[in-house]
C-alpha cells in the first residue's frame, strides 16, 4: 500500500516512505517520547534523502516538478498570496475560458491585474480547466484584463502554468494564432508595467501569449519550452520515450534559462520543491514580486516602455559574416 | 495491377503512376491533380497548374522574383547566419544540419529580404524558404524580420512578407519562441509609423510563424488551398480524437472564419498587393 502514492514520483520514492512514518506517529493517540524523538530523526533522514534527490535532479526530472500533480497553481497563489482578489471572467466576444483566470488582486498595499493559466487538481477539475490550455476567448479575456490595467496604471502580473494553447477545431475556428498574435503585439506596448513568473510549465506560444515583459521570472523548479520534450522527442528522435534526452538538449530549466539571459531571475523554491511547502513558497514567491514591482516602478513609464522595446528586440544570436 | 489496367492502353496508365516516374527536367507533374507540364511552361505559370490550380511551393528566390518588377532587387542582411548556441544534438548535431542544409539550399536560412520595385511603388519584401528546416523561425530569422521592419521605416516602403513555415526552430528552443514576440513587436512599431504591412500566407504557415507576425497584416492575404493555423492537424486529430472536417485549416475556411481578408492567386498578387498600398496613399517611385 504504502509504495504507491500518485502524488509521488518516481524519484521522490524514497521520500514516501519516511513521510508515511512520520505521518503514522503523527496521527497515532499515544506518541510517547520515544516516538517523538523518533520524528527528529526520521525528519532528518528525510532532509538527507530530500538534498540528495535534489542536489543532482535531470532536466526531466525538473520537467516532471515542474508539472507535479501538488504543485501550487495560480488559485493556490491567489489565495494565500494576496489579501483581496475580485476575478472577472469572459473576453466580451465569445465566452469565459477556464483556463486563464484574471482579476483584481491585492498584494500588500499594491493594487495589482493578476492573469495566470489555471490547472485543475482533480480529474473532474481538470476537465473543467481543460488541463490548463487556453482557447482564444482566453487570450482575448487576458488582453482585455491588460488593458483595464493599463487605463488604471496598475502593474501586470501574470502567472505561467499551460502544456500549450489548446489544439482543437474549436480553438483553430475562433483564431488561436490570432488571439496569441494580439497579445504579443499588444503587451509589447501596453503602458502599464509586466511582470511575468513561469511557476509551473512554460508550454511555448500558449504561454507567451500571456508572458512578455519588462521582468520575467522562473520558479526554480519551473520549465519554459518553445516545444514539450516528449513533443521534441517524437518529432526529432520518432520516439516520446527519449523525452528525458529532449529535455536535456532544450535547455529549458530555470537555471540554463538565467545563463542564457532569457529570463531576469530564477525565485527559490523550498527544500524538495514548492509542493513540499505551499507557505515557503508563497513568501519566497512574494517577496520576489515586490522586489519587481518596486524595480518597474523606480524608472519612468517612458523608460520602462524603452527598455521592454530593446530587451524583446535583442532576444536572439546569431553570425554574422 | 487489376485486369481493367492491365487492358488500359500504357498513355493512360502513365498518369495514375507514382512520382518520380517523368523524367526531371523537362516535365513537372502536379503533385495535385498528377497533369504532367512542360517545366518552361510550369515556370512561366509561376509553379501553379494550369489545369487544377494547385499552388505549388516555391523557393523564396523565386517567389520574390516574380513577384517584383523587373531591375534591381537588392537582397538585404546576407550575411546573417545561425548560431548554435545550445550546442543542441538530436541524431545529428545542429551546426552540421543547418551547414549541410546551407550547402543544398544555397541560403543561409529560412528568410530572404530584398529591396525593389511593385509596380514601380518601391517596397521591402521578405519570403520565407520552406526548404530550409521546413521555414521555421530561429533567431536569424527574427533578426532579419526585425531588420527588414526597420528598413521599411527608414524608407518609409511599404513591408510585404510571404509566409511558408512549419513553426518556430526547435533547435534553437527559447531564443526561437522569443522570436515571436520580437516580429510582432517590430509590426507594432511599423503600425505606429504608419507604413503598411500585408502578409500573405502561403502553403504552410503553422504554429509560431502563424501565432505572430504572419496574421497581423494590415492586410492579411492567402493563397488558394494553404494549409494555415496554429496546431497542426495530426496534433488536434490526436488530442480531439475525431476526423477533421473537409477543407479545415485551409484558406477557404480561414476566410470563411475571418482569419483573412482574402485569397489572391499567386498571378494576381502582384496587382492587387499594388493596387492596396496604393489606396493606402503610397505611390510610385517618382524618380523614374
Amino acid at each position: 500500500m504504502s509504495d504507491y502514492n500518485p502524488n509521488y514520483l518516481d524519484f521522490e520514492k524514497p521520500l514516501l516512505e519516511i513521510d508515511n512514518k512520520i505521518k503514522a506517529i503523527k496521527t497515532s493517540a499515544s506518541a510517547s517520547q520515544r516516538d517523538l524523538d523518533n520524528i527528529e530523526s526520521l525528519n532528518k533522514d528525510l532532509q538527507k534523502n530530500i538534498n540528495k534527490i535534489f542536489s543532482s535532479l535531470s532536466d526531466w526530472q525538473i520537467s516532471q516538478i515542474a508539472r507535479h500533480p501538488l504543485r501550487p497553481y495560480t488559485l493556490d497563489y491567489v489565495s494565500h498570496m494576496f489579501s483581496e482578489f475580485i476575478e472577472i471572467h469572459g473576453d466580451r466576444m465569445f465566452g469565459d475560458d477556464k483556463a486563464i483566470i484574471c482579476g483584481l488582486a491585492k498584494l500588500d498595499n499594491e493594487s495589482v491585474m493578476l492573469i495566470g493559466h489555471q490547472k485543475g487538481r482533480d480529474s473532474k477539475d481538470k476537465v473543467y480547466r481543460n488541463f490548463g490550455m487556453p482557447k482564444p476567448e482566453g487570450y482575448r479575456k487576458a488582453l482585455r484584463a491588460m488593458k483595464l490595467a493599463e487605463k488604471f496604471n496598475l502593474p501586470i502580473l501574470t502567472f505561467i502554468d499551460t502544456p500549450g494553447a489548446y489544439p482543437g477545431i474549436d480553438a483553430e475556428s475562433r483564431n488561436q494564432s490570432i488571439a496569441i498574435a494580439e497579445n504579443l503585439y499588444q503587451m509589447s506596448k501596453i503602458k502599464c508595467p509586466i511582470i511575468s513568473v513561469v511557476i509551473g510549465e512554460g508550454g511555448s506560444g500558449g504561454a507567451l501569449a500571456i508572458g512578455v515583459a519588462d521582468r520575467l521570472a522562473m520558479l526554480q523548479y519551473s520549465i519554459y519550452s518553445v516545444i514539450s520534450p516528449e513533443g521534441c522527442a517524437s518529432i526529432l528522435w520518432k520516439d516520446a520515450a527519449k523525452a528525458n534526452i529532449a529535455a536535456e538538449a532544450l535547455s529549458i530549466t530555470s537555471e540554463k534559462l538565467l545563463n542564457h539571459k532569457l529570463i531576469d531571475r530564477i525565485v527559490p523554491e523550498p527544500l524538495g520543491a514548492a509542493h513540499r511547502d505551499y507557505n515557503a513558497m508563497y513568501s519566497s514567491l512574494k517577496s520576489n514580486i515586490i522586489e519587481m514591482i518596486n524595480e518597474v516602478r523606480s524608472v519612468s513609464l517612458p523608460e520602462l516602455l524603452e527598455s521592454r522595446a530593446l530587451k524583446i528586440s535583442s532576444y536572439g544570436q546569431f553570425e554574422s559574416q | 495491377m487489376s485486369w481493367l489496367d492491365k487492358i488500359l492502353p500504357s498513355r493512360i496508365r502513365a498518369t495514375k503512376d507514382e512520382k518520380g516516374s517523368v523524367p526531371e527536367g523537362l516535365w513537372h507533374k502536379c503533385s495535385s491533380c498528377g497533369a504532367v507540364l512542360y517545366t518552361a511552361e510550369f515556370d512561366k505559370n509561376k509553379h501553379v497548374c494550369p489545369k487544377c490550380n494547385h499552388h505549388e511551393r516555391i523557393s523564396a528566390r523565386k517567389r520574390i522574383s516574380i513577384f517584383l518588377d523587373e531591375g534591381e532587387h537588392k537582397e538585404m542582411f546576407n550575411d546573417l547566419s545561425p548560431k548554435d548556441m545550445l550546442k543542441f544534438k538530436d541524431k545529428q548535431k545542429y551546426q552540421d544540419k543547418f551547414e549541410q542544409t546551407q550547402n543544398k539550399t544555397g541560403e543561409k536560412d529560412a528568410l530572404l529580404v530584398f529591396t525593389g520595385n511593385l509596380k514601380n511603388i518601391p517596397v521591402v519584401v521578405c519570403a520565407f524558404e520552406y526548404s530550409f528546416f521546413g521555414g521555421s523561425m530561429g533567431s536569424v530569422v527574427g533578426e532579419k524580420f526585425n531588420r527588414a521592419v526597420n528598413l521599411s521605416i527608414e524608407l518609409r516602403s511599404p513591408l510585404i512578407c510571404f509566409s511558408a513555415s512549419g513553426g518556430a526552430r526547435m533547435q534553437e528552443s527559447l531564443f526561437s519562441l522569443f522570436q515571436m514576440s520580437k516580429t510582432s513587436a517590430a509590426l507594432a512599431k511599423l503600425s505606429e509609423e504608419g507604413i503598411p504591412y500585408i502578409s500573405v500566407l502561403t502553403d504552410p504557415t503553422m504554429g509560431g510563424v502563424s501565432a505572430s507576425l504572419a496574421v497581423l497584416g494590415d492586410i492579411n492575404i492567402a493563397e488558394p488551398n494553404a494549409l494555415i493555423g496554429f496546431a497542426g492537424p495530426r496534433v488536434i486529430e490526436q488530442t480531439v480524437r475525431e476526423k477533421l472536417p473537409e477543407g479545415f485549416q485551409r484558406s477557404e475556411f480561414l476566410q470563411e472564419h475571418g482569419t483573412i481578408d482574402m485569397i489572391v492567386e499567386r498571378k494576381d498578387q502582384p496587382e492587387k498587393i499594388a493596387n492596396i498600398i496604393k489606396m493606402f496613399g503610397f505611390k510610385n517611385d517618382e524618380k523614374i
